[in-house]
């Protein structure tokens, strides 16, 4: 009862707010149609044996979800601002409903990212059978983890003013390093390096659609310890975080 | 209901606060906030926390809700730590600073927030009761100042708490605002609940509370009825234009507590302005420039500390 009613109210809120809106499901929509509509005719893109639409819906799905995962953190701190967060604290809201809420509203933004870059992708003509559309669907959501706990992380340790280039700047290293705008290659330090990030392997999971097959163990260790290591500071930070603002 | 009454003609203790310490690292070395604050309020029992701004009054209530960890002391509420009395829902709260969370109606939050607590009143119950129906429908992020000190109120109250914590409640409230909301906080008082708030209007304690804490500078200065702190801290001063005078004759004058000097001038402080000055000028016909004005509190509470730090 007390995490469907708050939930749902977490829910309506975050939707209502059109400006957030507008700029989180906007910008990778824009940008994807404004790179892929002009290249649509594009078959074989860099020599990649993949037509452009698909190449850069599945580089946007990355950049797409992590941000809608991430943003949390800016509402968070916005909620801050205000001393929300105290306000909480007198309530029998348990850490756990809160997580579990700030979460689920993640992955409400995050899937309907994806809804709308499959749309804008398939209207491009982007074709996949079925399984690979379940298949990347799947393996992104499970990526996501980490960027969930990363999120609610930024929003209990920055304030309202920080968390924006905060969260701008770690969305552009993540994908730089995880190689969401171009492959890393195979090799050397960064390759290394851009394994032991989570955006590694949600761009692995979002290749499934140009022919990748997922991740093995190695990405299921990165993921994991990702996931739980950033899951233990967001919750400490959030039981910490009861100063006045 | 019935649980309720008992609570109260048992006398069952609600709010145990026992050499409560607190110091914070600023930018000017270490501040005290609170230096050993004993305090036990009854069940039921309406209390005032008084005390001029930086008396350590929010800091105290943040360290009663579990929001601050005190360096020394201990906060027991019903019997329990802080964080069991919220989890269980009996403590209501409206902390000083704050606003509220956007994109809701005023209704639709206070709905939301009562989802979290075992037992909260209507929603509907909790708008008549804090008077906002004009309000509920509105976005939370257009309300005014003192309409958003309303709606916090009813989020407050919506926990149907045992124990009700306001800091500062009226601040940015009008005049009409600040009646209806007392109105209500004394109705919900008296449905046996214990209620505890702080302020720095000496009229709001006087005319509100069963029982004033006064607090200055960390410290607990008195504690007791309304009445008792009224005539510590809501004398009057008497300033008048008199050369020559002794301020021990002054001082001996029915209704003058304190007297000293400035240049020409003798300042009286008054337990009872009216017998003063009828005694002043009976004794003194050539007291001229002659004001009467009422001591402002952070006066009052400097003489009780300097006092209290003299001791």
């Amino acid at each position: 009862m007390t995490f469907t009613t708050y939930t749902r109210y977490e829910l309506l809120r975050t939707f209502r707010n059109r400006r957030f809106l507008v700029f989180a499901f906007g910008f990778p929509l824009v940008l994807y149609i404004l790179i892929a509509a002009p290249n649509r005719h594009t078959h074989n893109l860099g020599s990649s044996g993949l037509s452009a639409p698909v190449y850069f819906m599945v580089g946007l799905l990355t950049f797409g979800t992590m941000n809608a995962m991430l943003s949390a953190g800016a509402r968070i701190a916005a909620e801050r601002s205000v001393g929300w967060n105290r306000q909480l604290r007198i309530t029998p809201l348990s850490p756990r409903t809160y997580f579990r809420t700030k979460v689920l509203t993640g992955y409400a933004m995050a899937l309907v990212t994806i809804g709308l870059l499959y749309a804008a992708g398939f209207v491009l003509g982007v074709r996949l059978p079925a399984g690979d559309w379940f298949h990347m669907t799947w393996l992104i959501l499970i990526g996501l983890v980490p960027f969930a706990a990363l999120g609610i992380l930024m929003g209990h340790l920055l304030t309202a003013d920080s968390v924006g280039p905060a969260l701008g700047g770690t969305t552009a290293i993540l994908a730089f390093l995880g190689g969401v705008w171009f492959p890393i290659g195979h090799h050397g330090a960064l390759h290394e390096i851009g394994e032991a990030l989570p955006s590694y392997w949600l761009v692995q999971a979002a290749h499934v659609g140009t022919g990748g097959s997922g991740w093995g163990a190695h990405g299921w260790i990165v993921l994991i310890a990702w996931a739980v290591g950033a899951t233990i500071l967001a919750r400490r930070a959030y039981l910490r975080d009861t100063r006045r603002a | 209901m019935i649980e309720t009454l008992e609570n109260v003609t048992t006398a069952a203790v609600g709010v145990t606060l026992h050499g409560l310490t607190k110091s914070f690292v600023g930018e000017h070395g270490t501040v005290q906030a609170v230096r050993g604050v004993d305090v036990s309020i009854d069940a039921g029992e309406t209390v005032a926390l008084l005390g001029p701004n930086g008396a350590g009054k929010s800091t105290t209530v943040d360290m009663m809700l579990g929001l601050l960890q005190p360096d020394a002391g201990s906060v027991r509420l019903f019997g329990g730590s802080p964080r069991e009395a919220v989890a269980s829902g009996r403590v209501g709260a409206m902390l000083q600073t704050g606003s509220l969370l956007r994109d809701l109606s005023v209704r639709e939050l206070i709905t939301m927030v009562a989802s979290l607590y075992p037992q909260p009143l209507g929603v509907d119950e909790t708008i008549s009761l804090t008077g906002i129906e004009e309000i509920a429908d509105r976005m939370t992020q257009k309300l005014s100042g003192g309409e958003t000190q309303r709606a916090r109120f009813a989020i407050a109250l919506v926990s149907n708490p045992d124990l009700l914590v306001l800091d500062e409640p009226t601040v940015a409230m009008d005049v009409e605002a600040r009646r209806a909301f007392w109105t209500t906080m004394r109705a919900f008082a008296a449905r046996g609940r214990t209620v505890m708030f702080a302020t720095h209007y000496l009229e709001e304690a006087d005319a509100y509370a069963d029982r004033v804490v006064l607090m200055a500078n960390g410290r607990v200065v008195a504690d007791g009825p309304p009445t008792e702190i009224k005539a510590m801290v809501g004398g009057r001063r008497i300033r008048a234009t008199l050369p020559g005078a002794h301020l021990f004759e002054l001082e001996s004058l029915p209704g003058v507590t304190h007297a000293e000097q400035r240049g020409e001038a003798v300042i009286l402080s008054c337990s009872d302005s009216d017998a003063a000055i009828r005694a002043l000028l009976a004794r003194f016909p050539n007291a001229s420039d002659l004001e009467i004005t009422g001591a402002g509190l952070e006066d009052a509470f400097v003489e009780l500390t300097g006092k209290e730090d003299a001791e």
